[in-house]
């Protein structure tokens, strides 16, 4: 018990740059054996560019990272992971096409003779899986399984290289309830063993059950750790963002007007998905939409949007039957639909800012000789600028440098230049820091005083609660119930999800 | 989860569906062939069916040397040129003593395995420069193999056009050359190419490369995602180097057959090969998207476009028609290969 100070691994001073910007400068943190570090920023605070340069993908400009006592520079990834520091990505990077066990011993398959020795590297793996109480088919082929096993998977990986210090970037943020708490057994598992873990969350509400410490950053700055039980989160919170943010929502002051849209019999045609869904959405409403991952939350607004097939079921605009057969159609409808996965189908990632801003309204740029008239172009992909606050360099950056909170901002800008009567948004908040959060519900709030409609679907319950008027409530692919949120609990809206489980 | 699982189980009219429109490739040739046999029930012949496994002996050989290539994300366009290269070297190298247009009229008579290893050595290095090519500069592998198969042209055309005869098709190979390809054993009735125990032999050593050692585990790897592959320790530009030469020898030793197959060699044999083969790994079930295919598809892929070509050849169609069914196929069988990724929600 006395090592349990002892220090695993030690950044100090770390320091680095890109042209004109100054990304990290002096930070610091320290790790300690057995302990849950957690690293606190806003996007674009520098904890990226701080992992980049522990496992060598970025090469730090100054400072020094000590291992166990010896200072270390690891080259790749690959070389940190031999050397014991391992890292499970946001965005999982595995074979899929393989098999689990494929997937864990990649690189280092132990032979009999000229051939993989299958027998061994099955067996090692199960044996893992006991330990860490996984319930997964070594076998079982990976583009079969949940992201939560896929996750497991990537932790069990590192623990079959006897990680001392196992990095984990976002792991929650696609995780149903239940699967959180099993990997939070899991890590404790792991912190038992004497494991570092340096864990980087934008959930404040996990850092009280996981983490020992936190180490926060803002703007490439090192400012503060503390241990978690000397901190509250609204304090996390000012030190992330340098301001007082005592209040997370901005106050929503539009009442809900007349019925928008109104939605019959909504039923998807490749099931399982949405079966007969009916509600209305009123002008000037933010309608929630809640549930566990796998409730078919995205579904209702892929149908809507024409993304999905629909097999029977009505929408009605203002009173009008429309037809949203494809997003085509949506979009000439007055729709706009913000997806989720904002790397896969949200931007155009090495395209410029000012391409990945006005791309939803290109019909509207066309001059009579159908050539497109580059001088409106630019003019709104400055109001997207501007009136979103995006932060960046210009409007030829490539919209990929940007944090994910400004290209988030950019998705919204160039659907609200289509000038749409209802807006799509499924986890408009995801991945992105407390500041940027912040500024997406104020133009929430904005675009309802302007009597438009919107929908959101969310997995965080705070933000439901905080920020919308009514939420429905889906429950395996089933309109569970619409309740007021003034007058609805967290408890309410979870029994609901529960309902046609 | 097991919930869900056993929900897929019950809905068997949906995979029989499934498995239907998986396999629409395969039923599309199975109607094909059925009309052929129809319009020709003579097609249905022992000599037919010997001539259609020897010819598909030497395809298989060549599929799998590409198919390797797409399982690792890949693609090889020099494949027809390089066949063609061995063919042209092979054949030079193995004209029979006594015949008079002989390219070198002093070579002595070799054993017939020294040229097709130096061919099979030739072609492997020209492999390995688009495996070296392709995975240190980056250059896309459709761009990289379109510039080989026609710099290989250009050099098999070379070689071919030179004294003392010039440009005329190379023949009057060693009878031993000959035997060694055209030959053939007899069983119950059916008389078996040898080429069929050579593709064989090379089927299953593919087979456990593939299946059982660290390079094939490692190409799948790659194939399936090779950002995952470099973080787990893989090298990928190895192991890319090492399927492109694979791949090289692999078509030195089909070209050095299908001269001898054949029994003659010029430096249009293997054209439009490389086509056959990859439209037969598509047909037997391998992804362009990469990390996907077995041995057994590429096999039943060759043997069913072998069939096919060789049906229509035989009912009369033109062969300028055949083209376009030859088309038609690659294209409908990539249609369904993508159609689960393009698959409307």
């Amino acid at each position: 018990m006395d090592n349990k100070d002892k220090l695993l691994l030690e950044m100090r001073g770390i320091t680095k740059s890109f042209p004109g910007v100054k990304a990290l400068d002096g930070v610091n943190i320290k790790l300690k054996k057995g302990s849950v570090h957690a690293l606190m920023g806003e996007n674009g605070a520098g904890k990226s560019t701080l992992m980049k340069c522990l496992f060598g993908i970025y090469k730090k400009d100054s400072g020094q990272i000590i291992l166990d006592g010896k200072e270390v520079e690891f080259s790749s990834a690959y070389e940190a992971l031999r050397s014991g520091v391992s890292m499970v990505h946001q965005e999982l990077n595995q074979v899929l096409t393989t098999r689990v066990m494929d997937n864990i011993w990649l690189g280092r398959f132990p032979k009999k003779g000229l051939f993989v020795d299958e027998e061994k590297i099955y067996n090692m793996t199960l044996e893992i899986f006991k330990d860490l109480d996984i319930n997964i088919d070594p076998k079982e082929k990976l583009d079969k399984l949940q992201v939560s096993e896929k996750q497991m998977i990537e932790i069990a990986k590192a623990v079959s290289y006897d990680s001392k210090v196992v990095v984990l970037d976002e792991p929650t943020s696609s995780l149903t309830e239940k699967e959180v708490e099993h990997l939070f057994r899991i890590i404790r598992n792991l912190k038992s063993k004497g494991v570092g873990i340096l864990y980087i969350s934008h959930k404040m509400e996990e850092l009280d059950q996981i983490a020992d410490e936190v180490t926060i950053l803002r703007d490439g700055k090192y400012i503060a750790t503390r241990d978690i039980d000397d901190i509250t989160v609204e304090q996390i919170i000012n030190l992330m963002v340098g301001r007082d943010l005592t209040n997370r929502f901005p106050a929503k002051e539009s009442i809900p007007g007349e019925t928008i849209l109104k939605v019959e019999g909504l039923t998807a045609k490749q099931q399982p998905s949405i079966k007969d869904i009916s509600f209305e959405l009123r002008e000037g409403e933010i309608l929630g939409i809640a549930g566990l991952v796998g409730s078919k939350r995205t579904d209702v607004l892929e149908t809507i949007f024409g993304a999905r097939e629909m097999e029977s079921g009505h929408l009605y605009l203002r009173g009008k039957e429309i037809n949203n057969s494809n997003p085509h159609k949506a979009s000439n409808n007055g729709f706009a639909l913000i997806t989720e996965e904002r790397r896969e189908t949200g931007i155009f990632g090495d395209l410029s800012v000012s391409f990945n801003s006005i791309i939803s309204n290109i019909f509207e740029y066309r001059k009579n000789n159908r050539l497109l008239d580059n001088n409106k172009i630019l003019k709104d992909a400055d109001w997207v600028i501007d009136s979103m606050s995006v932060k960046t360099p210009n409007k030829k950056t490539k919209i990929q440098s940007l944090s994910g909170g400004n290209q988030q901002k950019i998705i919204v800008g160039r659907w609200l230049l289509t000038n749409p009567d209802v807006l799509l948004m499924d986890e408009p908040t995801r991945g992105i820091d407390v500041g940027a959060k912040y500024e997406i519900y104020q133009l929430m709030i904005e675009l309802t005083k302007n009597g438009k409609g919107v929908i959101m679907v969310s997995s965080e319950m705070p933000e439901l609660i905080g920020i919308t008027d009514r939420i429905m409530v889906m429950s395996n692919g089933r309109l569970a119930g619409i309740v007021e949120t003034k007058t609805s609990t967290q408890e309410d809206i979870l029994r609901l999800t529960n309902k046609y489980l | 989860m097991s919930e869900m699982r056993e929900k897929i189980k019950n809905t068997s009219v949906n995979d029989i569906k499934k498995f239907m429109l998986n396999n629409a490739i395969f039923f599309v040739l199975l109607g094909l062939l059925v009309i052929i046999v129809i319009l020709e029930p003579t097609f249905i012949s022992f000599r037919n069916f010997k001539n259609i496994l020897a010819q598909s002996s030497t395809r298989v050989i060549m599929a799998l040397g590409v198919g390797g290539i797409i399982v690792a994300k890949g693609t090889d366009l020099s494949l027809g040129k390089l066949v063609g290269l061995a063919a042209v070297i092979s054949a030079s190298l193995l004209q029979a003593p006594e015949y008079v247009y002989r390219m070198y009229p002093d070579l002595p008579q070799l054993p017939i395995i020294l040229p097709i290893l130096l061919v099979m050595l030739i072609t492997g290095a020209f492999g390995f420069v688009n495996g070296f090519v392709i995975s240190k500069f980056k250059v896309d592998p459709f761009i990289q193999t379109l510039g080989m198969m026609i710099i290989v042209y250009g050099v098999n055309s070379l070689y071919y056009d030179r004294p003392p005869y010039g440009a005329q098709p190379i023949g009057g190979l060693d009878e031993k050359f000959a035997h060694f390809a055209q030959g053939y054993f007899t069983v119950a009735g059916f008389d078996i190419p040898f080429l069929v125990i050579y593709a064989a032999i090379t089927t299953i050593i593919v087979w456990v490369i593939w299946n059982k050692t660290v390079f094939g585990k490692n190409i799948f790897a790659i194939g399936g995602n090779s950002e995952a592959a470099f973080v787990s320790g893989v090298n990928v530009t190895k192991n890319l180097l090492m399927i492109y030469t694979f791949a090289g020898i692999l078509y030195g030793l089909g070209g050095s057959l299908e001269a001898a197959r054949i029994g003659t060699a010029t430096n249009n044999t293997g054209n439009m090969y490389e086509l056959d083969a990859i439209a037969a790994c598509i047909v037997g079930g391998l992804s362009f998207d990469g990390g996907i295919g077995t041995i057994p598809g590429i096999v039943a892929g060759v043997l069913i476009f072998q069939v096919i070509a060789y049906g229509l050849s035989f009912i009369g169609v033109s062969p300028y028609l055949q083209y376009i069914i030859k088309g038609l196929i690659i294209i409908v069988a990539v249609a369904i290969d993508s159609r689960e990724r393009a698959k409307k929600k």
